[in-house]
């Protein structure tokens, strides 16, 4: 699909190694604007390891990475956020000591568009009205739910051309995990690029366009979440079916 | 249900936790004991008690701002800059020589105010510089080693920082010139005060109250709070860490050269090449006192230590019959280190640990 569009992230035949042991091998994944593409996989599968790529703080040995067409891999964390990589982080990892303001602030740190805080703050509050309730709270008091609007609210104000989410659903009760779901789905509706990494396949595919799935270092299938759901190795190993 | 109520009786009265029991209710006993027989004797008026009170926030103040640049560094990088009373001794050992040149060309008399500004720029400068430069050549290369050698690091770099100054300008006393107008004294309540303690004290509030203005309001004070607390996350944000690092050792640096020029108008006497390290210790007691890694808690631990150390020896162990109780003031501050890290080793406003840095 998109076969015409290009991509506005992509992995290019990427190879990883942490030291002498390899970590990625031969990663290729292609996000296309305005889609929602999930990566499965297990523990140590290299899920963290393909995030942690994609935002330079492990250059790859072999193949790039390209944000927009444009080579990404090799430039540090700092440059990547800035041509327009946010992400939310694995745990959500909040600022705990500061206000929800602030955390929303520290999200814009290196805006370039030349709109307004207030401008990017009203955007995140029409998605989450609670969050504007909670404003001058600091961020530790919030329940999860709400902590990770906040995280997601934080990642937007930055405006980013691609959102990529670490395991969105790890540690939350599972209304929460629906929620935040319904929360990532609401945000690509309104035309944000999204970037999944999850272990709930059966969550991440009910929402996603596409998907890849990860194994030991390797994607051993690529195809739409439609495709995925039906394919009979990945209801065995991943959605839970005997 | 037995086990269970062992257990509880088991944990109740272990032998560390009747250790501790005794030591609270003892040092209770004792500075209660001392403070009464002092009262009690009425060897000291009211108006004394204000006197001490006054000296001891000025002297507080000082430790405050040399303790800020121990816990801004320690919030950051969860290092402690045993190197930082030499930051504070370089910026007054060098203004000085300024203080010297002016009072000789007259310039001093005549321009007491311009004369304390030029200095406080150049002690500001001298320690900024130093403290910068430590960060870069000592600190910086080892960022990732374990945390222990930093800390020799630091220690190291204080003796090569001391016996630098030793090398280049010799092991004597300096002393500050006099400025005349803040020799005054005010009548107070029955009570002695000195002009320059009230000086002191305001100036070092202003600044504080400036620090405390920066750290939560800019964007770079913000930026520095999220490092502190997750630096992974803040480079996440395009927080350049690295940055932001430089900046925390800059604004330690300048307090400390600023706790300097205080500290010389303050107590002109004794300015050697060893001068930083006893305020150094003391603030950096001043910081673990008041919760090493937050901003307010510094500031109240410096102006609580200099008030205990002003009013303690006086009100608690003059009382026990110990002569010259002044002499042991720095032994009452180092017993007060001792006794909150036993007691409450997050300090007086620090959150524990445990959550926050796990």
């Amino acid at each position: 699909m998109n076969g015409e569009k290009k991509p506005v992230l992509e992995l290019q035949n990427v190879t990883t190694h942490y030291g002498p042991i390899l970590m990625l091998q031969n990663l290729s994944v292609e996000i296309f604007p305005g889609e929602i593409v999930c990566l499965l996989g297990g523990n140590a599968s290299g899920k963290t390891t393909t995030l942690k790529t994609i935002l330079g703080m492990i250059v790859p040995t072999e193949g790039s990475v390209y944000l927009g067409g444009e080579k990404i891999s090799g430039l540090n964390t700092m440059e990547i956020v800035k041509m327009g990589i946010s992400m939310v982080p694995e745990n959500r990892r909040l600022f705990k000591r500061m206000t929800v303001r602030e955390n929303l602030e520290i999200g814009a740190f290196l805006r370039t568009n030349g709109k307004s805080l207030d401008e990017d703050m009203e955007r995140v509050f029409t998605l989450f009205p609670r969050v504007k309730e909670r404003l001058n709270q600091r961020a530790g008091t919030l329940s999860g739910g709400e902590q990770q609007m906040v995280a997601v609210g934080r990642a937007l104000m930055a405006d980013p051309k691609i959102l990529l989410m670490d395991e969105p659903s790890m540690g939350l009760a599972p209304v929460l995990v629906e929620q935040t779901f319904e929360i990532i789905q609401q945000i690509n509706e309104q035309g944000t690029t999204i970037f999944v990494v999850e272990q709930n396949a059966n969550m991440a595919l009910s929402i996603a366009n596409r998907g890849y799935v990860l194994q030991t270092g390797k994607i051993v299938l690529a195809d739409t979440a439609q495709g995925l759901l039906n394919d009979s190795m990945m209801r065995h190993a991943y959605l839970g079916e005997a | 249900m037995a086990t269970i109520t062992r257990r509880i009786f088991l944990k109740r009265f272990s032998w560390t936790g009747l250790l501790l029991w005794a030591l609270r209710i003892g040092v209770l006993v004792i500075v209660l004991w001392g403070s009464i027989s002092t009262l009690a004797s009425g060897r000291y008026s009211a108006s004394t008690w204000l006197a001490l009170l006054i000296a001891g926030l000025a002297q507080g103040s000082i430790y405050a701002l040399i303790a800020l640049g121990y816990s801004l560094v320690y919030g950051i990088l969860l290092m402690i800059n045993f190197a930082h009373g030499e930051v504070f001794m370089a910026g007054i050992f060098t203004s000085v020589f300024l203080a010297e040149a002016l009072e000789e060309s007259g310039f001093l008399a005549r321009h007491p105010f311009l004369t304390i500004g030029a200095l406080l720029l150049l002690s500001m400068a001298v320690s900024t510089t130093v403290a910068l430069l430590l960060e870069r050549i000592a600190y910086r290369p080892l960022r990732n080693a374990p945390r222990l050698v930093p800390l020799i690091t630091a220690i190291g770099a204080s003796f090569f920082l001391q016996y630098a100054f030793r090398g280049f300008f010799g092991s004597g006393f300096k002393v500050y010139p006099e400025f005349g107008r803040m020799m005054g004294q005010w009548n107070i309540f029955g009570a002695n005060i000195q002009v320059v303690q009230v000086a002191v004290f305001l100036a070092a509030l202003v600044m504080m109250a400036g620090l405390y203005w920066f750290v939560e309001r800019t964007k770079t004070g913000k930026s520095m709070r999220a490092v502190s607390e997750d630096k992974e996350i803040a480079a996440l944000m395009g927080i350049d860490v690295n940055r932001v690092i430089v900046i925390t050792f800059a604004i330690g640096g300048m307090l400390a050269g600023a706790a300097g020029v205080l500290r010389g108008v303050y107590q002109p006497q004794g300015i050697s090449f060893f001068m930083g390290f006893v305020p150094g210790l003391k603030a950096f007691t001043a910081a673990v006192l008041g919760g090493i890694g937050n901003i307010p808690g510094a500031m109240l631990g410096g102006l609580f230590l200099g008030v205990f150390e002003g009013i303690g020896p006086n009100l608690i162990l003059q009382g026990l019959g110990i002569p010259a109780a002044n002499q042991l003031k720095d032994v009452i501050a180092i017993v007060m280190l001792v006794i909150v890290l036993i007691f409450r080793p997050q300090g007086l406003l620090g959150e524990r640990l445990a959550e926050e840095k796990a």
